[in-house]
């Protein structure tokens, strides 16, 4: 083969010596630089087998004389994150109401942070944004079973509702229909009546005569906690029934059924699990959905300079 | 005479060697790379070269350190392209990342400038302005202070290596380094406080991009520079490919003038000058080519009109007692006229240069009346997606909006967001004066964000509404407005 490597004339580069069809094939050089280049990888390649974790061992691997480690520097710098943010956390767990309304930074972080958490925590059971589920109350609207102001949403919270708190929040409705407290007539009865009293009752339009029966049972057996009007009771933790948001639903066949079982979900208490500046952000961020209640009187109007506090409204 | 040496010398001295490496005789497609040996040329574009070659430079380096007061607690640096910050300041001139387009406005304006500069000139850019050109340039003349002129420097190659050699060749490519390595340095001096980066980079205190794009940049800067040189344009630059179409009858560019100067040949003191023409084939035009070639050989892509050619041409004609302007900024028209019989005429204002003369205009304009009304209020507002709509217990229905107050001004201020276009929709939030809307401060130079709640009566009707948000300077009266929907649907 090697006789008849040749050079071809007008490149001056020698050719493979292979013959097709009378064609035949230069054997042009790799360029210098590229063959070099090539030669540093190989060389970067060892440098890195000595310095860099590289060679999967029986139980292990080569670790390297720099001793890297991924793993080790996600840990550090989420360690460097947290200790970085404690100082706001602690700052917002000492605030008072009027301190977070008068401070817009604490305001932006206690935000951030409580969306952060309430995203890992809560959103499984309240959905995002507290957009609510059957069976988990909507948290963006204004309807509150025990009670909608910055301090009444820290506090369910801490200890939670029927949970392991010994402090919970705790309500139990009897389950009339489960239990055979009431008949089945009667149930429907009363719950023609809680229609007749609530927002729903365009929507659902109650039987008149079975609501004016329904308004005794209801009168005996559920005004003690949702009051002779249907208003509710926070401290108790009844919830209105004048209004047409349901948490089990607002069907009048979700509502008979409600009736029947009685059902309450559990929430976790948190305050064992979280800093009180990670409830309180959390708190906040519930509270700022759109349907927090005032603690105190609002805040005056905010002012960017003493001329625009007598500029007149238009 | 002076004359007289030099073109007895022709059959000894170097200059009739110079051949033109790159000319088209020579250019195999399978060459190796020739090493060019510019010899210096003096004369007015030698001149002219030399002054926009400080002057560039001068603005490449000491722009970062030109300071411009902006207040407390702001950068003071006239020009700054600020990532952390988001922000772009140019003496009076602030951008925040949204107002990109004004760069769009400045590359139209870059584009039409070349557009215009190659009708007029030819490939003038190339010649006198672009980096490439001017950091070889400057590459050269350290070469040239060392190394000596091209003679000295080609026997200097051709030198075993000695003592003196290494120690030349050393220091050409220290001071080279160093140039490059301060080209590197100037440039990061853009993003950031040039001062406070100056230190930080001698104290080992800058970030590692910092001293990753001083190396990056002074590698590029001496290998393009100092050893590719002619090749960048020649094989890397998409220009010369692009400027034929740039170029016309009445573009200006470096020409032999082939009719005046055929049929060339060497010439003796007394000979005369009849029947022959002006070129005595000194072929000093090659010998101070940066790239290489043969004027002679007409237009070519490797030439990039540096006009050092003719001020070497020049310089011979003068001491021949012909007439300068062998080599020329020439015209095809002009030549087409010479050859007609017809006095030679040089066209600058045509259609083509009005043309692009009038879309600067119109682009500069459009850049300037939009910087000089550019608002300094604006919103957005994003609606939330989750929950889509909240039903309150009323029976209304909500919506929820961050609307980001965007103040581009250096001062905080009192604003109102109003709502409009939705009946029977208001605005619900804690900070509501009494006329319904929002009350707010936007912060200095900044995006402040307003929660904001949307309530409607429950017979808005089920799907997607229209609204506007806007907002208002209490003070100024100055004011900005952002669509949004609004969304109803079944209850649940
Ligand atoms: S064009 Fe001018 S510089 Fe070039 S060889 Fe002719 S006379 Fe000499
Ligand atoms: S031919 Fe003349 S103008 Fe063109 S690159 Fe060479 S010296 Fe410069």
């Amino acid at each position: 083969m090697a006789d008849k490597r040749e050079r071809d004339e007008i490149s001056g580069t020698e050719t493979t010596g292979h013959e097709w069809d009378g064609l035949r094939e230069l054997d042009t050089p790799l360029p210098r630089w590229w063959l070099y280049v090539f030669y540093a990888t190989i060389l970067a390649s060892v440098v890195y087998w000595v310095l860099m974790p590289a060679w999967p061992l029986a139980n292990g691997y080569t670790t390297g004389i720099l001793n890297w480690s991924d793993r080790d520097n996600v840990r550090a710098e989420v360690q460097q994150l947290e200790a970085s943010r404690l100082p706001m956390f602690e700052r917002l767990g000492q605030a008072s109401v009027t301190d977070i309304a008068a401070d817009p930074d604490l305001q932006e972080f206690a935000r951030a942070a409580g969306a952060s958490v309430f995203g890992d925590y809560c959103r499984t059971c309240h959905g995002a944004g507290g957009a609510g589920a059957p069976g988990f109350p909507v948290l963006a609207d204004d309807v509150w079973t025990w009670g909608g102001t910055l301090a009444d949403i820290e506090r369910t919270l801490r200890v939670g509702i029927r949970s392991d708190h010994p402090e919970t929040r705790m309500s139990q409705m009897p389950a009339y229909g489960r239990d055979n407290l009431l008949s089945a007539a009667q149930i429907g009865d009363v719950t023609e009546y809680v229609i007749s009293v609530s927002a729903a009752r365009e929507r659902l339009s109650p039987d008149p005569a079975a609501a004016a029966r329904g308004a005794i049972v209801y009168q005996e057996q559920c005004s003690l906690c949702h009051g002779p009007s249907g208003a509710g009771d926070r401290t108790q933790g009844a919830p209105s029934l004048l209004d047409d948001v349901w948490v089990y639903g607002g069907s009048r066949e979700e509502i008979r059924r409600q009736v029947e079982l009685g059902r309450g979900g559990v929430m976790p208490a948190w305050e064992a699990r979280f800093d009180a500046g990670t409830i309180r952000a959390l708190a906040y961020y519930v509270h700022e959905m759109g349907g927090g209640e005032p603690d105190a009187p609002p805040p005056p109007l905010p002012e960017a300079t003493p001329a625009a506090a007598t500029a007149p409204a238009q | 005479m002076n004359k007289v040496t030099l073109i007895d010398r022709r059959d000894d001295d170097h200059a009739i060697d110079a051949h033109a490496v790159n000319s088209r005789e020579f250019r195999a497609l399978y060459k190796k790379r020739e090493q060019i040996y510019p010899k210096l040329a003096h004369g007015v574009f030698r001149n002219l070269k030399w002054a926009a070659m400080a002057v560039l430079l001068a603005i490449y380096y000491l722009t970062p350190w030109i300071r411009w007061d902006r207040g407390v607690g702001r950068p003071d640096q006239a020009v700054l392209i600020d990532f952390e910050g988001r922000r772009f300041y140019f003496f009076f001139i602030e951008l925040w990342p949204q107002e990109v387009y004004y760069i769009t406005g400045l590359l139209i304006l870059a584009s039409l400038g070349i557009f215009l500069s190659s009708a007029l000139f030819g490939r003038v850019w190339c010649g006198y302005a672009c980096p490439q050109t001017v950091w070889t340039d400057l590459y050269i003349y350290v070469e040239r202070a060392i190394e000596g002129d091209r003679n000295e420097r080609m026997r200097l190659d051709k030198a075993p290596w000695s003592f003196g050699k290494a120690a030349k060749k050393a220091s050409k490519h220290a001071i080279w380094l160093l140039i490059a390595a301060v080209t590197g340095g100037a440039w990061v001096f853009y993003f950031g406080d040039a001062p406070t980066l100056f230190r930080e980079i001698f104290a080992g205190e800058a970030s590692v991009p910092v001293y990753l794009f001083i190396g990056v940049l002074t590698f590029t800067t001496y290998a393009l520079a100092g050893t590719m040189r002619e090749q960048v344009c020649t094989y890397m630059c998409p220009w010369p490919r692009i400027q034929a179409a740039m170029i016309d009858k009445d573009a200006l560019s470096v020409t032999y003038r082939v009719d005046r100067g055929e049929p060339r040949g060497a010439h003796k003191k007394g000979e005369s000058w009849d029947g022959r023409g002006d070129c005595i084939d000194c072929r000093q035009c090659v010998a101070v080519c940066p790239q290489g070639i043969d004027i002679r050989d007409g237009d070519q892509l490797e030439c990039i009109n540096c006009a050092l050619c003719i001020d070497a041409c020049d310089d011979i004609m003068r001491r021949v007692g012909r007439p300068t302007g062998l080599i020329a900024y020439d015209s095809y028209a002009n030549l087409e006229r010479r050859e007609a019989g017809k006095a030679m005429r040089y066209r600058l204002i045509r259609p083509r240069t009005i043309l692009y003369g009038a879309l600067m205009a119109v682009v500069g304009v459009a850049m300037i009346y939009g910087l000089a009304t550019r608002q300094t209020l604006d919103l957005n507002v994003i609606r939330d997606r989750s929950p889509p709509f909240v039903r309150l217990a009323d029976g209304s229905i909500r919506n929820d909006y961050d609307v980001k107050v965007i103040n581009m001004s250096p001062a905080p201020r009192q604003i109102r967001i109003e709502l409009s276009g939705l009946d029977g929709a208001r605005l619900q939030a804690p900070r509501l004066s009494s006329d319904g809307a929002i009350a707010a401060v936007a912060q200095a130079d900044g995006v402040t964000n307003v929660r904001v709640h949307v309530v409607a009566r429950n017979d808005v009707g089920e799907g997607s509404h229209d609204l506007v948000f806007t907002v208002r300077d209490t003070q100024s009266g100055a004011s900005a407005e952002s669509a949004s929907a609004f969304l109803a649907g079944e209850r649940r």
